[in-house]
């Protein structure tokens, strides 16, 4: 089974974030980028789908800041090769569409049994990639997939669904899931090994063009939540404080009866 | 056993006879069942110890080392069969964490690395930071994780720079080009990840000019007065107890401190680097302070439980020990009479602050050496 994670990087939020001059983005000089955690679970998944029956791992990013260290470090954890995407702008912002159409014309030339990929990322909480890209192939896809069961030419997936229900379904192979989480928390790659695969293990760097999506939605302003009011402190002695937290509890609806 | 004899620093352990000289020294065993006579021990009996729990527990303290007859030197066993179980992925989930904060941001504690100088603000006196002043100095004072972003450790840095300053000592920090040297993440198993620091942190150290390095953590200084030369880098660098003794007249300290002070000896100050007697000589020039030593000091002091990884496991090793090191340690610092508990490694501000409240001990103040001398300027 070949098994190909896409990856992305993102803001860490080590750094406080701060709007560009435009106001319509975060400004990225002074940010730290690192991977998404999501695809941390697709990838370990995909590892670990590798451990139980011999599935061969690709790991493809689009060139973003800092991404030689996420293709390095999957390669320690056990990928079999690393391709970095490259013929768009390092440094901007990629939304989604986009992301879909380049990791697609990349994928239309490289045969695949499954992409698995996160099923959101933590900056723009979009969701939307696996289904995307699923679509450009014309391939079946699932997203907040917790669980993932191949057979020969097909894929038994768990996706959590709202209030607690799971649901299990089949998808023909080849086919696109955006992975919630791994069976297990992604394991650890000693620096050692990371070392060695940035001498050993070359990056593919594979130039994509594509026609970018016409614009349909720009960003009019980003900016930090405004604060709107604050806690109130309940003063007093104990039993005081007590008898408040009573009263609030009654006038607000917060017990029953 | 033949798998550990095989590993280079693992080659020892087999050396063991059985004396059990060790174990009574071992700080582990008093609050669990280790020591290296056990370890080889059950290793002998099937212990997979690249597999085990107890592979984690030991603080590389090196008070077995001391007394054993056969050189049994579990500071490069146990880094040694780590670092075989690390490469392997089998590596405690926090101490993950910590590698992982180390490897991306230069510090343990997965702070932004670009703050690490935000302490100079409330320091009193001006700290030059090379990045924006490259002038030649003699002294680079390189601050370290914990002096740079746990808040008391902060205090201890802020303390120690208005020291050098009092002193006349030309000095400054390197900021957010500072990483850490990593020490305890080489004993905790990650050589490679010390290594790739050693890179960063030549490279920074080439680009300016200094007579010597001062460190208040002892830890930073083990490697880089012990391991760096073996990789060709060599530095004059002393602790910062050991900076300042010379200099104690030229501090003025006239105001009195009225009170018992016990100190505890970092194993890798003392044990690890034979330096008893400059932090000594600090506590016994403040006016007012009566030094009163712990049953165990010296060569034979006990451990706070930070050293070789553990700062990073108290959750893990609370499922095999009946308390913490430094719990036990901040007792007998309690039954010495002591109001407080002087030390100069800025792991254990936090260690032993913890311990004297989970103790019951919170009437015993946890100062550094640099917060005591600081209180004492006139």
């Amino acid at each position: 089974m070949k098994i190909v994670v896409a990856m992305r990087q993102l803001a860490d939020l080590v750094e406080e974030l701060e709007t560009n001059a435009d106001g319509t983005d975060i400004d990225r000089d002074f940010v730290k980028f690192v991977s998404n955690e999501w695809d941390e679970a697709a990838l370990e998944e995909a590892l670990c789908q590798k451990d139980d029956g011999g599935a061969e791992v690709t790991v493809v990013a689009l060139d973003e800041p800092d991404v030689d260290q996420t293709l390095y470090t999957a390669l320690a954890k056990g990928a079999d090769r690393a391709v970095k995407l490259t013929g768009h702008d390092p440094e901007a912002w990629i939304r989604t569409g986009n992301r879909a159409a380049i990791l697609a014309a990349w994928l239309e030339a490289n045969p695949f049994d499954l992409v698995l990929t996160g099923v959101q990322a933590a900056d723009d909480l979009d969701g939307q990639l696996a289904g995307v890209l699923g679509e450009r192939l014309g391939v079946r896809h699932a997203a907040v997939v917790v669980g993932l069961h191949p057979t020969a030419d097909s894929v038994q997936v768990e996706q959590e669904l709202g209030g607690g229900t799971l649901a299990v379904s089949t998808l023909q192979l080849p086919a696109v899931v955006g992975v919630q989480a791994a069976r297990q928390a992604p394991r650890y790659a000693s620096i050692t090994r990371i070392r060695q695969a940035q001498q050993s293990q070359p990056l593919d760097e594979v130039e994509v063009s594509i026609d970018a999506e016409p614009v349909a939605v720009t960003v009019r302003r980003m900016f930090p939540p405004e604060r709107r009011g604050g806690a109130e402190m309940l003063t007093g002695s104990a039993s005081e404080v007590a008898e408040k937290i009573a009263e609030l509890i009654k006038t607000k609806g917060l017990a029953r009866g | 056993m033949a798998k550990i004899a095989a590993l280079k620093g693992g080659e020892t352990l087999q050396n063991c006879y059985g004396c059990g000289k060790c174990v009574p020294v071992c700080p582990v065993d008093l609050v669990g069942e280790y020591g290296p006579r056990k370890i080889h021990r059950r290793v002998q009996t099937g212990l997979d110890l690249f597999k085990a729990d107890e592979l984690w527990m030991c603080t590389t303290c090196a008070n077995c080392l001391r007394v054993c007859p056969k050189q049994v030197n579990m500071v490069e066993v146990m880094p040694a069969v780590r670092e075989a179980a690390v490469a392997a992925g089998d590596i405690p989930e926090e101490l993950q964490l910590v590698m992982e904060k180390t490897f991306r941001y230069g510090n343990a504690l997965g702070e932004n690395p670009r703050r690490r100088h935000a302490w100079t603000k409330n320091a009193g006196v001006p700290v030059r930071v090379l990045t924006n002043e490259p002038d030649p100095v003699d002294v680079l004072f390189y601050v370290e994780d914990y002096w740079s972003y746990h808040p008391r450790g902060q205090q201890a840095a802020q303390a120690f720079s208005r020291l050098m300053t009092r002193a006349g000592v030309d000095f400054a920090i390197l900021g957010a080009e500072e990483k850490t040297i990593g020490d305890s993440q080489r004993l905790a198993g990650e050589k490679g990840l010390f290594e790739a620091l050693m890179d960063d942190v030549v490279q920074v150290l080439g680009k300016y000019e200094f007579n010597r390095i001062v460190t208040p953590d002892p830890h930073g200084f083990n490697a880089l007065v012990k391991e760096y030369p073996k990789y060709g880098h060599s530095y004059e660098v002393l602790h910062y107890t050991q900076l300042l003794a010379p200099l104690v007249d030229r501090l003025s300290l006239t105001k009195r401190v009225d009170a018992r002070v016990t100190f505890h000896d970092p194993c890798y100050l003392g044990r690890h680097n034979g330096e008893y007697d400059a932090p000594r000589t600090l506590i016994q020039a403040i006016p007012g302070v009566e030094l009163v030593e712990m049953g165990r000091c010296k060569g034979n002091s006990y451990c706070c439980g930070g050293g070789g990884g553990g700062m990073w496991l108290d959750g893990f090793n609370a499922n095999h020990l009946s308390e913490r090191l430094s719990e036990r340690r901040v007792r007998e610092a309690a039954e010495t009479g002591a109001e407080i508990l002087a030390v100069c490694c800025p792991y254990e501000v936090s260690r032993f602050e913890d311990a004297a409240k989970s103790t019951g001990n919170e009437s015993l103040k946890v100062m550094d050496i640099a917060e005591l001398l600081d209180l004492a300027i006139g």
